[in-house]
């Protein structure tokens, strides 16, 4: 286990030095720059701007400072959001879009697995078809339809729910709706053709045989063999959804990590580009393991190497 | 008369409702076992010997309904049971071995775990008691290091080892029948002969009946009391094994007893196969089932089913040729 633990991480650092190296050297592929404006700054001042930044300097060499300093923990300063370093935007601003996809990716994985599991036991009968509805559309309709509709429902229409910020617990009730729907389908149809193929196994026909109850049967036979898939599609969506999507919090107006990924780029904020990638792609590696470990913790035949 | 029978089903009729119309399984089946009895039933695949099996457990698949007769368990009238009521005598009055070990048992669990939960759910043993009371029961089916191997999950273990395991979790309550559908089939040979063997001691140490499912006749030779050859979901022949053997009336049984490979052919002999298909249970035929495939099938077999056969207490068929033979020594038939 250790030794599997060690070789993961070892991995884990390749990866993220690779996702990095390729951002680094792609965005600065892509034309424009950090400070150019519509007003028509001095290129005098433009110099002496990306000499402070270090963006005169060959390629080749920003890449290793930025690496250097990354090694040591330093991340810079925002490009464009003065007096910001990139590290204290991403706290900042986290733990706001963790909340919210937290939350989020814990109503799915309920909803889904319970609705999921219900469509199985149910195949073929009304609530199947009517649950197969819902998840066709969850996953065919785009979140920013859902958060508008939404909106314009409980917001405008009904006035129930507050329709930005995130001062009151009711105000979480939008956004993570929004952002758990097309989650809670896909889940739900993952569930329902997992739960199929298990009730159709051998051992449920033991487990029936026992003597167990239906609930006995389903709980403790089924779900644990049925559950696998939907583990693997959990780890890296808890990673993405903590950092925040940028509809949701643009609609919702939000104070949360997602508008900085799109904001970075369209800025060319090189620094905060580099940080918050260099985050979601730590995020995703070490879900990926923590889905391996769960794996092994659930199904003992497999063997992690 | 059924005190004296553990088991006792009268003219079984179960139907599989599906979409392509009624699939009749079971045909007016009647089967009775005495405590301690072992039955084989055999017949080809689809002819119904699992179905009957499984209906006296309440096992039946889901478009599969029983449409006539009486199932009567151990004083228990099968056909008016509740589920909730069923669940009870499952696993602990009347249990069940499965054709394969490998996908039997839950991947996900130990084997310990899934002994206990057996015993668990019928006794009123704590924890602890059901653990000691598993290791037993691996002892009883003789796994050594039982112990060690409560811990393991199946993946860990042989394929004998898992029908050993199985058979530990049937015979978990004591039942007072345990039922095997093809026990030996999913195993080498070897192995066969140990798990036969196995449940043949187990039978004489705990006196439970068996009735025995197989399409393998070596299997019932060496196990059976009395043996129910059935075809299209209709028992043919029933008798004692020596009946079957030494004096099969059917053409079906006889032809059976002769595509069994022998031990003293000579090398160029061939195996003499029953020609043709099993009859379509969605159409079955006006008469005899077997008719189609028959080498002595006459004009009345194409008609109309041939009534029951009998020639001393046990051993009975249904065919119109023993009939005919009777009719002809001048003896009386129902």
């Amino acid at each position: 286990m250790a030794k599997y633990i060690l070789k993961r991480v070892l991995l884990a650092i390749l990866t993220i030095w690779a996702v990095a190296t390729l951002t680094f050297f792609l965005m600065n592929a892509v034309p424009g720059g950090p400070f150019l404006s519509e007003k028509a700054i001095s290129p005098a001042a433009t110099k002496a701007l990306e000499a402070k930044y270090g963006l005169d300097k060959p390629l080749s060499q920003q890449y290793l400072t930025y690496m250097t300093d990354a090694l040591h923990g330093d991340f810079g300063d925002s490009l464009k959001q003065r007096g910001r370093t990139v590290i204290g935007i991403i706290t900042m601003k986290f733990p706001v879009s963790a909340r919210v996809g937290g939350i989020s990716v814990l109503v799915s994985l309920i909803v889904g697995v319970v609705l999921g599991c219900v469509a199985a036991l149910k195949q073929g009968k009304f609530m199947d078809g009517l649950i197969s509805v819902i998840s066709t559309l969850g996953i065919a309709v785009p979140g920013f339809v859902i958060c508008t509709l939404l909106m314009y429902l409980f917001g405008v229409k009904l006035r129930w729910l507050p329709t930005l910020g995130l001062t009151s617990p009711k105000h979480y009730i939008m956004p993570v709706a929004a952002l758990s729907f097309y989650p809670t389908a896909y889940i739900m149809r993952l569930m329902r053709s997992s739960m199929l193929d298990a009730l159709g196994q051998d051992y449920m026909r033991t487990a029936k045989a026992k003597g167990l109850s239906g609930k006995k049967q389903l709980f403790k036979h089924a779900l644990r063999n049925a559950i696998l898939p939907v583990v693997t599609y959990v780890g890296p969506l808890l990673a993405y959804t903590v950092t925040g999507s940028f509809v949701v919090e643009k609609i919702f107006t939000i104070p949360g990590l997602g508008g900085e990924f799109i904001g970075a780029i369209s800025g060319r904020d090189y620094t905060l580009i580099m940080g918050t990638t260099i985050f979601l792609a730590t995020l995703i590696v070490v879900m990926n393991v923590i889905v391996d470990i769960v794996y092994k913790i659930i199904d003992p035949r497999i063997k992690l190497k | 008369m059924s005190d004296k029978y553990l088991v006792d089903i009268k003219n079984e009729r179960l139907s599989f409702f599906t979409p392509a119309g009624e699939v009749k399984a079971l045909n007016d089946v009647s089967i009775h076992l005495e405590p301690g009895e072992v039955l084989g039933i055999v017949g080809e695949s689809g002819s119904g010997k699992s179905v009957t099996a499984y209906s006296l457990m309440g096992l039946t698949a889901n478009p599969g309904k029983l449409i006539g007769g009486s199932l009567m368990f151990n004083d228990h009238q099968i056909e008016n049971m509740t589920e909730r009521e069923m669940r009870k005598i499952r696993g602990s009055e009347v249990s069940i071995i499965f054709q394969d070990p490998m996908t039997s048992l839950n991947p996900v669990y130990t084997i310990g775990n899934q002994i206990v939960e057996v015993i668990m759910l019928h006794t009123d043993k704590t924890r602890k008691e059901a653990k000691e009371r598993a290791k037993e029961l691996l002892e009883l089916v003789g796994i050594n290091e039982p112990s060690k191997r409560l811990k393991q999950y199946p993946h860990e273990l042989s394929g004998g080892m898992r029908q050993r395991v199985m058979i530990a979790i049937a015979l978990a309550c004591e039942p007072k029948l345990l039922i095997a559908d093809e026990p030996t089939t999913a195993l080498d040979v070897t192995i066969q002969a140990q798990i036969l063997e196995l449940m043949m001691e187990l039978k004489e140490k705990l006196g439970m009946a068996i009735i025995m499912i197989t399409h393998d006749l070596g299997v019932v030779a060496s196990m059976c009391d009395r043996i129910a050859v059935m075809y299209a979901g209709r028992i043919i022949e029933y008798g004692t094994t020596d009946d079957i053997f030494y004096n099969p009336k059917h053409m079906y049984t006889k032809g059976l007893i002769r595509s069994i490979p022998r031990l003293d052919a000579t090398e160029h002999e061939r195996l003499v196969p029953i020609e043709g298909t099993p009859v379509d249970l969605l159409n079955p035929p006006a008469g005899c089932p077997f008719a189609p495939r028959c080498e002595a099938c006459m004009k009345i077999c194409l008609r109309q089913m041939p009534p029951k056969a009998v020639f001393d207490e046990v051993h009975y068929t249904h065919c119109w040729l023993n009939q005919k033979e009777m009719m002809e020594k001048g003896e009386a038939n129902e």
